[in-house]
């Protein structure tokens, strides 16, 4: 089975796409997993490191908590573009972090990202330190606290 | 022009709305390009459209599209996901290369630290 299916996830997640895209015809879903094997075989070639991914309620909590925070963050910065507040200050906070997985860190950096207010500008895998471009920044050790608490501990449940 | 005559009062207000609201948070991200002085400032404006504004006006497109055909419509979600993983990538590239030119033109208030010239 392993031989077959390289890459189990890659191909349901393959397979799951085609469907949605084109409706549920027997025909469509024939295809669908012809193209799920198929294509998830050529990442053979590129021989990532393979992920450990637990799956669980951590990953149900971490994508609540990223969705409230964007919401959150959206009403923030907008109010921050509308407003205009006089006294902001926005600057680059570096985060130490204990993340050495890169499927961790690559999820860190999106939802650092997809969230409005702060982005990920690098990574120093020397230092295990990331760099944080803030748009409203108080109070850089809260920063990194919240981050720590609300991101890095579960991505820690799920990927380390 | 489409025309949507199957769609009942009730769920033509609330697609009306999301797809408006969806639009508006889109515009107030725009606006803040313009707003807002400097480029890593400029970054945070963008995701505005790319988070809260694309997640209204797929609700409203699915919401409009599962009532108009019968059947739940569901492949915006695929939408949101590929702009939730594609978005981050380029924003960070844009961010990157901002660093490294302000890095070498020396700008004063940049974290020259994490340097990965000057990493052990």
């Amino acid at each position: 089975m392993r031989r077959l299916v390289p890459y189990p996830l890659l191909a349901l997640a393959l397979f799951a796409m085609w469907t949605l895209l084109t409706g549920f015809s027997p025909g469509h879903i024939l295809l669908g997993a012809l193209v799920a094997l198929i294509v998830s075989r050529s990442m053979l070639s590129l021989k990532p490191e393979p992920p450990r991914v637990r799956v669980g309620w951590a990953m149900v909590r971490l994508a609540g908590i990223v969705l409230v925070d964007i919401v959150r963050s959206n009403i923030a910065v907008g109010k921050i573009i509308l407003f205009n507040p006089p006294h902001r200050h926005s600057d680059f906070i570096e985060l130490p972090t204990e993340l050495r997985s890169p499927y961790a860190l690559a999820v860190l950096a999106l939802i650092i990202t997809a969230t409005p207010g702060s982005l990920w500008v690098q990574h120093d895998a020397n230092r295990h330190v990331i760099l944080i471009h803030i748009l409203d920044l108080v109070d850089e050790a809260e920063w990194v606290r919240q981050i720590r608490q609300r991101y890095e501990r579960l991505l820690m449940e799920i990927f380390e | 022009m489409m025309q949507a005559p199957d769609l009942p009062t009730w769920a033509a207000i609330i697609v009306g709305l999301l797809v408006l609201g969806g639009a508006i948070i889109t515009l107030v991200g725009a606006f803040g390009l313009i707003r807002l002085k400097t480029f890593y400032a400029r970054v945070h404006a963008t995701t505005l459209g790319a988070t809260a504004g694309m997640a209204a006006i797929l609700l409203g497109s699915m919401l409009c599209f599962s009532i108009t055909q019968g059947r739940p419509v569901v492949h915006e979600i695929l939408i949101a996901l590929f702009v939730t993983l594609t978005t981050p990538v380029t924003l960070i590239l844009l961010a990157r290369a901002a660093i490294y030119r302000d890095r070498s033109e020396k700008l004063p208030q940049l974290p020259t630290r994490s340097e990965p010239e000057r990493a052990e």
